[in-house]
């Protein structure tokens, strides 16, 4: 079951349309990776999910029923561009925004003791924000975004402004509270981070989605017919061989390995050729050291795919232009 | 979501006032204003005018006797006459300077000069001046030979005070010097401006700051725009009536156990026999107007009405205002850019305070009464007119009048506030605040 439905999100400001027709579905317990270059319209969306900004015509439902103000409550959103009060108090300040979810002084109070330890910044409570360095106060806002353990959390690339072993700390604590439960939406520009987090994705470009879903089965889809292959042999031979079959290869010079000279190939098939023949006719024309399949790497899809996307909107548009 | 606005107020309330320049300015204002007010008596006590050595060279030989007699209190100047002539006198360094009266002074008024060596003051210019003049009037007068002279002019002689008493609806009397109405409304008036020129920028520069460091957006995910712009204004409106009312109670004490006490006796029992009304006037030992200024400041009663209309005012001014300064908050990005919105608060402002200065001269102009209605205007004019004892209609109507419009400012401004905290980088024209607050 999804946690959070957009259907059909269209919003338009004076002179651009920031979001066209956008649908995404979100699966309960999931880490969904909301993706695509500035600009695209993500801020938007997240904005419509947040009910900060309404939407001219589409609907948002949440947790199986239309999304309403109240339900900001089992929101937790960590947005992109964040600040705090600079002359508040730590401790003030988390109160104040925990208490903004809907939680009571006295569980505030008791859960945020319970974060500011496990982070081990105890200290900071009395501590005015304008002392802390970036990092520090990322870490607060962080705590903030998760105390009142809200159902769906929304990050819009956290780790920016973290070194890497709190970038680590932040990211085994996102994990925990999908574990927990929550469901996750996760903006960023490092495809690192989405391989390593995210189970489904939606691509967002020039306010559309270009694509989305499962990150392991499009990455395998997208992959299909891509092998990498190292082997000792005549490249001329291979190729030879393989004939009509391949639409795409490139060998790298050879390498001098105590085994003899090795190549290594990356080879795209015609789609539909069965990876059996690949195999076979590989096997009896030169040695295999290394065979695999090759995965697309999460930001090889992303650049291919804008890049389609792109030439085939600008095309269409060139030719509507002569029309 | 209901209650967050309460928390919006709470934040902004309690943030500002736990500020020490907060404590500080509340408690040293109603010292410092003390001071100003006393700052002109105490300069003249302080600062006695340099001793003066002046030489009188009277060639009438009717003037000196006067001048000598009618400058003995002025301890500074020692005046000696001399029979030289008068260049001589003149070169004399021993003398600060040099009176010469001409011979025809009686028919020749103006034939009379002071030479001096420095400035020499205005006091001993025009204390010599009405010396003279007096001195010439009596010669001329005696020049009639009338009869009894002195007797009839003691009788002429009257000592003029033109009481003001406003009947009021009631049909009972009550006593209001002009001056002092002038001078408590245009004090009311100024208190006004101030908080809310003070006051409105610090909702401007505070939701500035807010859309600067980006902490808006973490706080829009839980709070309507509209809920928080309006906890800001509440919050800070807060403050300022907070300060307000501590002032009024500092004043309240102070009129009623400590200016009493420093009060002389005769003083003090006259103004209670002024209000009670069995003072004869003309028995008084203080100028009746002082006396009645004394029974304004000592009535902690009085004093409370004032701020109570302060208040009423001070708060429907502010959120009037403050609609305005949050709406131009919202959409600019740093202070610099704000400087030419803001004149749209601030100039009515501005022309509210110049024209309560005029409303003192005559407060039940055609002008002075819509411009205490209007609502730009209404809070600062209004406040300038009541001490002069207005209608009470005229007040309650420009109140409402004010609340009603504050409603629909703060819905323009929620509507222009609402987009305008997303804008970022190009500085907004009034037209970008008129297409935003027509988005649906």
């Amino acid at each position: 079951m999804n946690i959070l439905e957009a259907h059909n999100i269209t919003k338009r400001y004076t002179g651009h349309t920031a979001l066209d027709d956008v649908t995404v579905e979100i699966p309960r317990g999931s880490v969904y990776g909301l993706l695509g270059p500035n600009g695209a319209g993500k801020t938007t969306l997240i904005r419509i999910i947040n009910h900060i900004t309404a939407p001219d015509s589409g609907e948002v439902i949440f947790d199986g029923h239309r999304l309403t103000a109240d339900d900001v409550v089992n929101i937790g959103y960590l947005p992109e561009e964040r600040g705090l009060y600079k002359k508040m108090k730590v401790g003030d300040q988390a109160m104040f925004f925990a208490r903004l979810k809907g939680l009571t002084t006295k569980q505030a109070e008791g859960q945020l003791r319970e974060w500011f330890e496990r982070f081990g910044i105890m200290g900071w409570w009395g501590k005015k924000v304008e002392e802390l360095s970036k990092g520090m106060a990322q870490k607060v806002q962080f705590i903030v975004t998760v105390l009142h353990r809200p159902k769906l959390l929304i990050f819009d690339e956290p780790f920016s402004g973290f070194d890497p072993i709190n970038a680590d700390l932040l990211k085994r604590e996102i994990l925990r509270l999908r574990d927990e439960g929550a469901t996750v939406i996760f903006s960023t520009h490092n495809m690192e981070s989405v391989e390593a987090l995210c189970d489904n994705f939606a691509l967002i470009n020039r306010s559309h989605n270009i694509l989305s879903g499962n990150v392991a089965e499009i990455r395998s889809r997208m992959g299909a017919d891509n092998y990498r292959l190292a082997f000792q042999g005549d490249p001329q031979a291979l190729l030879a061989a393989l004939g009509e079959r391949v639409s795409r290869c490139h060998i790298s010079d050879p390498k001098d390995t105590p085994q003899g000279l090795t190549f290594n190939a990356e080879l795209k098939m015609q789609p539909g050729t069965p990876m059996r023949d690949f195999i076979n006719i590989a096997n009896n024309t030169v040695d295999i050291v290394t065979f695999d399949r090759a995965l697309p790497s999460m930001n090889e899809i992303f650049i291919s795919t804008v890049e389609q996307a792109n030439s085939r909107q600008d095309s269409q548009r060139s030719v509507s232009v002569t029309d | 979501m209901r209650n967050n606005i309460g928390i919006i107020i709470q934040r902004e309330f309690t943030e500002r006032v736990a500020k020490k320049s907060f404590i500080i300015t509340t408690l040293l204002m109603p010292v410092l204003m003390l001071l100003m007010m006393a700052a002109p008596a105490l300069i003249m006590t302080f600062s006695t005018p340099s001793n003066k050595h002046l030489a009188v060279v009277d060639n009438s030989g009717i003037m000196y006797d006067a001048i000598k007699s009618g400058t003995a209190d002025m301890e500074y100047l020692t005046l000696s006459s001399v029979d030289i002539p008068a260049d001589s006198a003149i070169q004399n360094a021993t003398y600060d300077g040099v009176l010469v009266i001409g011979s025809d002074i009686l028919d020749n008024p103006s034939n009379a000069t002071l030479y001096l060596h420095d400035a020499g003051g205005i006091e001993v210019e025009s204390r010599l001046n009405r010396i003279i003049k007096e001195n010439i009037e009596n010669y001329r007068l005696k020049a009639y030979n009338i009869e009894n002279l002195a007797q009839i002019m003691a009788e002429v002689e009257a000592d003029v005070h033109v009481g003001t008493v406003r009947i009021d609806e009631s049909g009972s009397g009550e006593n209001t010097s002009s001056t002092i109405s002038m001078f408590i409304g245009f004090a009311m008036t100024f208190i006004l401006y101030m908080f809310l020129l003070m006051y409105g920028q610090m909702v401007m520069t505070s939701i500035i700051e807010e859309k600067n460091n980006r902490v808006l957006e973490l706080v829009v995910s839980s709070v309507k725009p509209v809920q928080l712009m309006l906890g800001k204004i509440l919050g800070v409106g807060l403050v300022a009536v907070v300060q307000v009312m501590i002032w009024g109670i500092l004043l309240c004490l102070m009129a009623a156990f400590v200016v009493p006490l420093l009060l002389p006796e005769t003083i003090a029992s006259q103004v209670t026999m002024m209000q009670t009304g069995t003072l004869d006037m003309a028995s008084a030992a203080v100028d009746p107007e002082m006396l009645q200024a004394i029974g304004m400041f000592t009535s902690a009663a009085y004093i409370a009405t004032l701020f109570g209309y302060i208040l009423i005012f001070l708060i429907g001014g502010f959120l009037f205002y403050a609609s305005i300064f949050a709406a131009i908050g919202s959409a600019v990005d740093n202070i610099q850019d704000a400087s030419q919105l803001q004149s749209f608060a601030i100039i009515p402002i501005l022309v509210a305070l110049v024209f309560s200065l005029s409303v003192a001269a005559d407060p039940n102009t055609t002008a002075a009464f819509w411009f205490s209605i209007i609502p730009f205007t209404s809070p600062m004019v209004m406040l300038a007119r009541i001490p002069f004892g207005i209608p009470g209609w005229e007040i309650w109507i420009s109140a409402l009048l004010l609340y009603i419009s504050f409603v629909v400012m703060a819905w323009i401004a929620a509507k222009i506030y609402r987009v305008g905290i997303f804008m970022y980088g190009k500085k907004p024209t009034v037209r970008d605040l008129i297409r935003w607050a027509r988005y649906k």
